[in-house]
């Protein structure tokens, strides 16, 4: 039976780096559905947050709980339920956009047949699967990075700077599919910098700064105010 | 066999890329031709190559083209950070590292068809009146300079002074795989040949593979976790 949460514990996570503290005993619990938005300034420890959750850097202490599961025991089955669009796009610029996928699909153990031409559709970019990336605009790879990332039908999906480079109707787009995954049961984690675009898509806002956790709270509207009145009192 | 459909994968990625330019292919042959021609201008006086300098070139050869592809071949997956894409995959973390492998070693095994007839030819060195003995020296020497190779190349991709320490992490530790190609290709290289001195340096390569190639594999994963 294939692996599957619909819940993520995070406990008492740190990570230091020598005498850094990236991350410092942060704790959250999310849900099915949940879209996060990690919110903080540059060097908060966002993205090492993010490392961790995806089981490619090793916490200091503290631990990360996949349903019932945990990376140490468990780690190829939760990596085949985590999709990541990091800053670096994780694409072969020399192969096709369709090689890309498909590689990344067999990697995955999946059926590229009917998925890669639905991801190349999805990415807006079915009439350019057979050119190399290389050829692409930033906004394009950056589309087609998004779908290499949920190829796989990931239920934890951590998304880093996904707008960086989008034009606006990209972003909305993009939004759009943020939104229907939480609605098919994903966990989004969204660290990002962009609080217009935030504002009205997350469900929920975590404030981090210096690698600590400020604040967990329903966004419920004037994410920006809430935001800067943390980040500026701490 | 999912472990070895996953290297496969891997392997066939890095051969797709690698058809599309040829660049770390030209590169590696281009300096390992260079480095041969190099020394045939300095130890060929008069039609007449030194005693014994041919195993020696070739082995250096091989180790510093072999360096060249190294830094290449991780260079494309720093470009993209595409191996922490790979690292990110469902699958057995040494499954990619054994991917890695394959790929180097054959572009080596490449390197190796046009360089060896070349050191020959120059050196006048009766490489192949024992072919099976000298494959299995290059073969077994080959795989555990890149055992050791890719491990370190693929630690270092993250570092910013990767080019700096590739060299200098793997030369010390595959002395011992240099020592023994150099040694037993000399013995192929004797007149007569030295049969039993070859056979002994092949075997002590084959215990060199297997304890690098275990231990590559086995730490693979923690290193590369960061």
């Amino acid at each position: 039976m294939t692996f599957d949460f619909d819940r993520i514990d995070i406990t008492d996570l740190s990570r230091h780096f020598g005498r850094r503290k990236a991350v410092s005993r942060v704790s959250l619990s999310l849900r099915s559905g949940d879209i996060l938005g990690l919110l903080g300034p540059n060097g908060a420890g966002k993205s090492t947050l993010l490392g961790m959750l995806a089981t490619l850097v090793a916490p200091t202490s503290g631990s990360v709980t996949y349903g019932e599961a945990k990376a140490s025991h468990r780690g190829e089955a939760i990596r085949g339920r985590i999709g990541v669009l990091a800053h670096e796009l994780h694409l072969y610029p020399e192969l096709t956009a369709r090689q890309n996928l498909e590689f990344f699909a067999r990697l995955h153990g999946i059926d590229s047949q009917t998925l890669v031409p639905a991801a190349l559709e999805s990415a807006g970019l079915a009439d350019r699967g057979e050119d190399q990336v290389a050829s692409f605009s930033r906004g394009m790879r950056q589309r087609l990075a998004l779908e290499r990332a949920l190829l796989h039908r990931p239920r934890l999906v951590l998304l880093d700077e996904p707008f960086t480079g989008l034009d606006d109707r990209a972003v909305r787009i993009v939004s759009a599919r943020i939104t229907a995954l939480a609605a098919d049961g994903a966990i989004v984690i969204l660290a990002t910098h962009d609080l217009d675009v935030a504002e009205g898509l997350i469900t929920r806002m975590a404030v981090v700064r210096n690698g600590r956790l400020l604040s967990d709270e329903t966004a419920s509207g004037g994410v920006r105010q809430r935001y800067r009145t943390l980040v500026e009192s701490a | 066999m999912r472990f070895f459909r996953i290297a496969l994968l891997v392997l066939k990625k890095d051969f797709a890329i690698e058809l599309k330019s040829y660049e770390i292919l030209s590169t590696t042959l281009f300096f390992a031709v260079s480095c041969v021609a190099i020394f045939s201008f300095a130890f060929v006086k008069e039609g007449e190559a030194a005693v014994d300098a041919a195993a020696g070139i070739l082995w250096i050869a091989i180790a510093f083209s072999g360096t060249l592809a190294l830094g290449r071949t991780f260079e494309r997956e720093r470009y993209g950070e595409t191996l922490k894409a790979l690292l990110l995959a469902p699958a057995p973390r040494p499954a990619i590292y054994l991917g890695k492998l394959l790929g180097i070693v054959a572009l080596l095994f490449v390197t190796e068809l046009i360089v060896v007839p070349m050191v020959a030819f120059l050196f006048q060195a009766p490489f192949f009146e024992r072919p099976l003995l000298l494959v299995a020296l290059l073969g077994l020497g080959t795989l555990g300079y890149a055992a050791v190779g890719t491990l370190f190349a693929a630690m270092l991709v993250r570092a910013r002074t990767r080019d700096v320490m590739l060299p200098i992490l793997l030369y010390p530790i595959t002395i011992p795989v240099i020592i023994a190609g150099v040694r037993g290709t000399s013995a192929l290289l004797a007149s007569p040949v030295d049969e039993p001195v070859a056979t002994l340096w092949i075997g002590l390569l084959m215990f060199f593979d297997v304890v690098f190639v275990t231990l590559s594999l086995w730490t693979f994963e923690p290193l590369m976790t960061e």
